[in-house]
């Protein structure tokens, strides 16, 4: 670029008089992006890249953070996007920095997290030479993202970006990854906006069918036992305030999933938690039991339906999802709703008022008894472990009392984010981020990083596991300098906490290579030294009378991040447990204990116990 | 397991075909057979794709592959509305003591011959599998050299078109 080049803010007032202005690729890409509001990139320059570097230097609208590590950079704008219901959006170089881009994809991927992701490509000439720092990431993340482009020809980068975001956002929302060669970023092309779509095949259905939501109406007024299965496509189409709506009218219990932890608050009297592996008996047995399944974004996963052929024996389905290939695709559906979960609870709300109106409206007032009487006998608990040592899920409780319901909660993945889902009090929707379906330990800090620069007024805490920690920590570099001032709760069990507590149940306590030697023996690294390097403030904590206080002084730290090693009980276990591949009928809630049921209740449940679960070889299980 | 034949219109775009061939792979679903080419719009291609699968999976098939972007339309043709066709070259040994028979089997399938050598013909089959199968199978024991085959195409019978009525709701 020549010295004389016009600033974006200028070529942006050029391009808004609709005139097609000149300008290279890499100018064309920074004024589209500002020209989609994006205000924040998260990313790393490289050589294929970088001319795109030179002019997002110039712009005044759109902040580049410097991550550490591209995975950061993706994870951040997940973060960001899930916290703020915007597109987060990261940049970086061809061949590894792409790469690196592949697991922050692939996670939003599973979660339905909209973001763009930016890389540089070698230039066109060169790609399929094998030049240097080349991959084909198009290629590499076709399966992993919703849709994702190449793109050679500089004059195709505004509509492009266009579309991106616009696939990115709106239906079943996804990542989009836009690769650019080098040649493109820096060929002269004109740039104005807005540019026209090319979108013939991608055409999402908001709407439901009219007669499909009378139908989903007629089987809720006939059911006897309904639940509401609610998942994190509520939060995504922001339809928690008519989900609230729903559950005031119909008076149906609830259960939200990991994903949709906070879609009603977990305060509201219907709510039964959250269903699942390691869900709360009233939300398992909840689904078990009931007559008629009202799934809401929700895609019946593994780990919420545990052996499919024994989930949910009685019920009759209803399934909205505004992605069609979810419906039938795991647990056949009766009344299919193709649609926008805001859509669809706002019709289901007037079909459900309009039969309750007519005196046709469903009673459910014995089944509401019945589930209230679940969760007053099995609450969530836990056992205080012995000698004073701290109880992680202790941690998590005065985490959330103290904190609050305004803060954003982030969790890595294994025992933490369990007791995360559990024992923060959620009433809020996008206060609770977490890598769901992929799994991705090290989503945390990143992820938090990102979360508090959509967020900058909320406290955000990542509460990480000290094997999640030690995956993406150097984000925390990231943060001190750009003044992030996210916290950090470590719960250090000194392990690859939930491998373990597996080898503990399905391995004859067999810990291999579980040990992470961060607590127990020695501390390496020592995570309060580690945050004091970074120039953050390093905390630790290891008694329980020190936790509240703990809590209160990293709360008062407000001008850079904070670290807390809260050093925990290191055979603490996540509780209740359906162990995987078995019926949900076989859940525990502490080691080979089944929840004491009252006659009536454990007649219905005593043919598919199987106590001791002896039928399942240890090897079969899966994490 | 039965086999279903799906027309696919895409937009004619590089990578489109590695986008649905690592769609069948990574859901799991058998391509029996895969054809693609140009449709009457040149910015429309259509595969015709032959999948081995149940009914349920099937439905998964279809519905992932809407969700592409750049997948137009998806048809499920049934093999009683639709002409079926695929094309097959076969070398087969023939020397003068068994051309003529070779040439009897050519003409009775309606076949044609297009390379002749001293010792092989070459010969050019069009039609349903079930009918390709035959002739491989009748001109087997004369010694099948070489064989290469093409996709199943496949077009609904009557008036109604596909692609028009594709690119009409598009």
């Amino acid at each position: 670029m020549v010295p004389s080049a016009p600033s974006p803010a200028q070529l942006a007032q050029q391009a808004r008089a609709r005139s097609p202005i000149e300008v290279t690729g890499a100018q064309s890409l920074v004024l589209s992006l500002e020209a989609m509001d994006v205000d924040t990139v998260f990313g790393i320059p490289g050589g294929a890249i970088l001319p795109a570097y030179d002019p997002l230097l110039d712009s005044v609208k759109v902040r580049h953070i410097l991550v550490r590590h591209e995975q950061g950079a993706g994870h951040a704008a997940e973060g960001y996007a899930s916290a703020t219901g915007r597109v987060g959006v990261c940049m970086a170089t061809s061949g590894p920095g792409a790469t690196n881009l592949v697991t922050p994809l692939a996670d939003a991927h599973m979660d339905s997290v909209p973001i763009v992701a930016i890389t540089g490509q070698v230039s066109s000439k060169a790609i399929g030479t094998d030049a240097f720092q080349e991959a084909d990431i198009r290629g590499i993340t076709m399966p992993i993202t919703k849709h994702n482009y190449l793109v050679t020809n500089a004059a195709d980068i505004p509509r492009v970006i266009a579309e991106a975001f616009h696939i990115a956002s709106t239906g079943r929302p996804g990542p989009v990854l836009v690769d650019i060669a080098k040649d493109a970023l820096q060929a002269r092309t004109t740039f104005s906006w807005p540019p026209r779509f090319e979108l013939p095949g991608y055409r999402p259905v908001a709407r439901p069918h009219s007669k499909q939501i009378r139908e989903a109406a007629r089987l809720i007024a006939q059911a006897e036992r309904p639940i509401l299965y609610v998942g994190g496509g509520v939060i995504r189409a922001r339809a928690t305030e008519e989900l609230h709506r729903l559950v005031e009218l119909s008076r149906i219990p609830v259960v939200t999933t990991l994903m949709a932890r906070g879609a009603l608050p977990d305060s509201h009297p219907l709510h039964l938690g959250m269903p699942g592996m390691h869900g709360s008996v009233p939300a398992v047995t909840g689904l078990q039991k009931a007559d008629l399944i009202i799934a809401l974004g929700a895609r019946f996963d593994d780990r919420v339906t545990g052996q499919l052929s024994t989930f949910a024996p009685e019920a009759r389905v209803v399934h909205a999802d505004i992605d069609p290939a979810e419906i039938s695709k795991n647990r056949r559906a009766d009344v299919p709703i193709v649609g926008d979960c805001k859509a669809v609870i706002a019709d289901l709300i007037e079909a459900v008022d309009a039969d309750n109106d007519a005196g046709r409206g469903g009673d459910y007032t014995e089944w509401r008894e019945r589930v209230a009487g679940w969760k007053e006998s099995f609450p969530l608990g836990y056992a205080e472990p012995e000698g004073g040592t701290l109880a992680p899920q202790y941690v998590l409780e005065r985490l959330s009392a103290i904190a609050g319901p305004e803060s954003i909660y982030v969790a890595g993945v294994g025992q933490h984010q369990m007791w995360a889902a559990q024992f923060v009090q959620y009433e809020r929707p996008n206060a609770w981020l977490n890598s769901g379906g992929l799994g991705t330990m090290g989503y945390a800090v990143p992820a938090a990083m990102g979360a508090q620069v959509g967020e900058p007024h909320r406290t955000v805490w990542a509460v990480d596991g000290d094997g999640c920690f030690q995956m993406t920590n150097q984000e925390l570099a990231t943060c001190v300098i750009n003044n992030i001032p996210i916290k950090v709760a470590i719960i250090n069990n000194s392990s690859l906490g939930m491998v373990r507590q597996w080898q503990t149940l399905f391995y004859n306590e067999r810990y291999s290579n579980t040990d992470l030697h961060t607590s127990v023996g020695s501390r390496v690294p020592d995570f309060v030294k580690l945050a004091e390097a970074y120039g953050c403030v390093g905390l630790r904590c290891e008694r329980p009378e020190d936790v509240d206080a703990t809590i209160r002084a990293a709360m008062d730290v407000t001008d850079r991040p904070v670290v807390v090693d809260f050093v925990v009980h290191r055979d603490a276990m996540v509780w209740p447990m359906v162990p995987a591949g078995v019926s949900n009928d076989a859940i525990q809630v502490a080691r080979d204990t089944a929840p004491q049921w009252d006659r009536e209740e454990s007649e219905a449940v005593e043919q598919s116990l199987d106590p001791d679960h002896d039928g399942i070889p240890s090897g079969s299980h899966r994490i | 397991m039965s086999k279903h034949t799906l027309s696919v219109l895409v937009e004619n775009k590089p990578g489109v075909l590695a986008r649905i061939a690592a769609l069948f792979s990574r859901r799991g679903f058998n391509i029996d057979s895969l054809a693609v080419g140009e449709t009457e719009y040149p910015d429309v291609s259509r595969m015709t794709v032959v999948v081995d699968v149940d009914e349920l999976p099937l439905e998964q098939v279809t519905k992932q592959l809407n969700k592409l972007v750049e997948v137009l339309k998806v048809v499920e043709l049934e093999p009683a509305s639709a002409v079926q066709r695929q094309v097959m070259l076969i070398k087969v040994r023939a020397d003068p003591a068994t051309r003529s028979q070779v040439l009897e089997m050519v003409a009775m399938f309606r076949a044609k011959v297009v390379d002749v050598a001293t010792d092989s013909l070459t010969i050019e089959a069009t039609g349903t599998t079930d009918k390709l199968r035959a002739l491989l199978e009748v001109l087997q024991p004369y010694g099948v050299k070489e064989l290469v085959q093409s996709g199943i195409v496949a077009v609904g019978r009557g008036p109604r078109s596909i692609t028009d009525r594709a690119l009409r709701s598009a």
